[in-house]
């Protein structure tokens, strides 16, 4: 059952990818970018990584679609064209797809007790969640205490990302426009 | 701003339960799937769902940008802290064992601060960057829906 469910969110993945590729509309390409975000996080679901599946909904479905609106509104709704096929990427994509699908058959099976990231510190984070810290998410054990400088550096990224964005896009137009730094483009 | 009836009265309905569930799944992430980012995440999703039917005016007004200038850093600050406090107390740097009387309760009250500082950020920072995004575009007339 679960393969089943697998195989038919890969599918719709694929589709939706294929139609983001395939369409010069930018609305639409925005909204399937969400939709393919949304399949992924019920891949994940199915995965058993709720916790991933999670930030895949909120982020890649949810605010990031908004952004990538918002960002529509600045900009034309339709790419350009070219419809121009060129072979050299083309079989440069092809021949890492092809390599990345050779490097998997090498890989442990999925779930696999004795895969050799489960062997190394896996077991002491199981233990010292069940003995010492007794969380249930062992997610929430692993990221906030034992990786907590991990977690303390990416919470420093986003708050990074949040400075550059503002440093670049905090002005309002309308005060741009009053300063009478940039004239406006449409005639409002 | 006068037409939209039936987004306005489901966005003032859904805003309050989308709040709550973003503090549910902040405060319980020790024990179901969450945490901070999560939560933050989804909090900032109501403010913007609130922006997105009001307009970004009002939502100014309301979730006012010097104030998530503020809390942005304030989250970040929090988690550091803690790792400060847990050196206080005679630990490591972000050494939560050290935070109470024994290890277990310690780990509790240091998870929980921390991810509270991450949700305070990513709340801050995803409200911010919308904000900032939307305050380039020009009020989208009635008309253009």
């Amino acid at each position: 059952m679960e393969l089943l469910i697998d195989i038919v969110l890969l599918g719709l993945l694929a589709i939706t990818a294929v139609a983001i590729v395939a369409t010069r509309h930018l609305f639409v390409a925005t909204m399937l970018a969400g939709a393919y975000s949304l399949t992924s996080a019920a891949l994940l679901v199915n995965l058993d990584a709720v916790d991933v599946a999670f930030t895949e909904a909120a982020v890649g479905a949810g605010v990031s679609t908004v952004l990538m609106l918002g960002t529509l509104t600045l900009t034309r709704r339709r790419e350009k064209a070219h419809r121009k096929l060129s072979f050299g990427p083309l079989l440069l994509v092809l021949a890492t797809g092809a390599l990345l699908i050779y490097g998997t058959v090498d890989m442990p099976a999925f779930g696999d007790p004795n895969a050799p990231a489960m062997l190394h510190i896996a077991p002491d984070y199981i233990a010292g969640t069940r003995d010492d810290i007794r969380m249930p998410n062992i997610v929430t054990a692993i990221l906030a205490s034992y990786r907590g400088y991990d977690t303390l550096g990416e919470t420093a990224v986003v708050f990074t990302a949040c400075v550059g964005v503002l440093l670049m896009l905090g002005r309002r137009r309308d005060e741009d426009e009053e300063a009478g730094s940039r004239r406006p483009e449409r005639g409002a | 701003m006068r037409h939209h009836l039936v987004l306005r009265v489901v966005a003032k309905l859904l805003i309050p339960f989308i709040i709550l569930y973003g503090l549910y799944v902040q405060f319980h992430g020790d024990y179901g799937p969450g945490g901070g980012f999560q939560a933050g995440v989804i909090v900032a999703s109501a403010i913007i769902l609130y922006a997105l039917i009001f307009g970004i005016e009002r939502t100014r007004q309301i979730f006012r940008p010097e104030v998530l200038l503020v809390l942005a850093p304030l989250g970040v600050m929090l988690y550091a802290l803690v790792g400060f406090w847990a050196m206080a107390m005679g630990g490591a740097y972000l050494d939560y064992d050290f935070l109470a009387a024994n290890d277990t309760a310690g780990q509790h009250i240091g998870v929980i601060t921390v991810e509270f500082g991450v949700g305070l950020t990513v709340t801050a920072v995803m409200t911010l960057i919308f904000l900032a995004y939307a305050g380039r575009t020009h009020e989208i007339d009635d008309e253009d829906w």
